[in-house]
């Protein structure tokens, strides 16, 4: 039973119970692309590994374009340098109010996060599948903060760490312990189920319906569920990150 | 009814359950009205703050909709991920 589970999380495209999969049309599913052996065991190269690398590679190819102008950035901006200031500034101005004078150590990290996250989130607007909607990919976003979370809980604290789970009351300790653990599964479950929620509905829009009701429709549907909502979730994903570090530096 | 199959109980049940599950889509939903109930009142009586507002509100709700989207993971993993129906076939 763990490993089906694990292997559903990991990867939707094996089961098909109810909906099977030779229903015509409807395609949310993570496909396995190429079979690949790592370390004598048989992976596969999934949707999930394009998407997400078609991601990177835009952040990348705009993160170089934004080294290349810059190299001759001017007194006062214009186009391109404009742009990219205000991007600068949006973050710098949102991580600050959250944060406060702590905040420029983290910036960075927000920054990188809330970028790819967002541009995860809608990509499905290009025919993507989202590389969000797949439960590896932010189970791992969620580790990442989870760890640096904690790195800062230690360093902050030092020995207060442990003393501070048996805070109110000491037979409190397994409750406070599984509350630190369930910050990674919140966080990657939230976003997670969010933008699977979108993905679903939008295939099951394409998938089901008569083609009389998918002229001009599905734009409001992908407004919503790709842009709203993953800036939404983008934007709590990162908040909540900063807000946990925090509530640790402050302890 | 005898000719009911094994694996066709496990998945009527299946189904029924994921339907069950989603019940539980009404808290977030009561809970996000509250929310922004609240916030539209804060933004009557102080226009001025309408983008912190928004932002505590969005937070909040997202938050919120936790719960919620919990069940509808286990939905998901009822509708396409059937853990009973591979537990039935290892007995």
């Amino acid at each position: 039973m763990g490993t089906d589970l694990a292997g559903f999380l990991g990867n939707l495209a094996g089961g098909g119970m109810l909906l099977a999969e030779e229903q015509e049309g409807v395609d949310f599913f993570i496909h396995e692309l190429m079979p690949l052996t790592f370390l004598g065991d048989g992976v596969y190269l999934t949707t999930t590994h394009v998407c997400t690398l078609l991601v990177v590679l835009t952040i990348m190819i705009f993160a170089v374009v934004a080294r290349i102008k810059l190299n001759k950035a001017k007194e006062i901006p214009d186009g391109f340098q404009n742009f990219l200031e205000l991007v600068v500034e949006t973050l710098d101005n949102f991580v600050h109010s959250t944060m406060g004078k702590i905040g420029s150590k983290y910036v960075n990290y927000i920054g990188a996060l809330f970028i790819f996250i967002f541009l995860s989130n809608i990509s499905g607007l290009f025919g993507l599948r989202p590389p969000t909607a797949d439960y590896g990919t932010t189970l791992s976003l969620a580790l990442i903060s989870f760890v640096l979370i904690q790195y800062c809980n230690v360093k902050n604290n030092k020995f207060g760490v442990v003393t501070s789970l048996f805070q109110p009351l000491p037979f409190l300790f397994p409750i406070n312990l599984i509350g630190e653990f369930a910050t990674p599964l919140s966080l990657s479950l939230r976003l997670f189920g969010n933008v699977m929620a979108g993905t679903v509905l939008l295939a099951l829009y394409y998938g089901l319906l008569p083609w009389l009701v998918k002229l001009g429709i599905p734009a409001f549907l992908h407004g919503y569920f790709d842009l709203f909502s993953g800036a939404i979730q983008a934007y709590v994903f990162s908040m909540l990150t900063m807000v946990f570090i925090t509530q640790k530096v402050e302890e | 009814m005898s000719n009911i199959t094994n694996e066709g109980l496990i998945l009527a049940c299946s189904a029924i359950g994921t339907g069950l599950a989603m019940i539980a889509g009404l808290g977030p939903g009561i809970g996000q009205g509250i929310a922004a109930g609240h916030a539209a009142g804060a933004v009557g009586r102080n226009p001025g703050a309408k983008g912190q507002v928004t932002s505590t509100m969005l937070v909040g709700q997202a938050v919120a909709e936790t719960t919620g989207l919990y069940s509808l993971v286990i939905a998901l993993i009822l509708m396409f991920g059937n853990p009973f129906i591979s537990a039935f076939k290892k007995l």
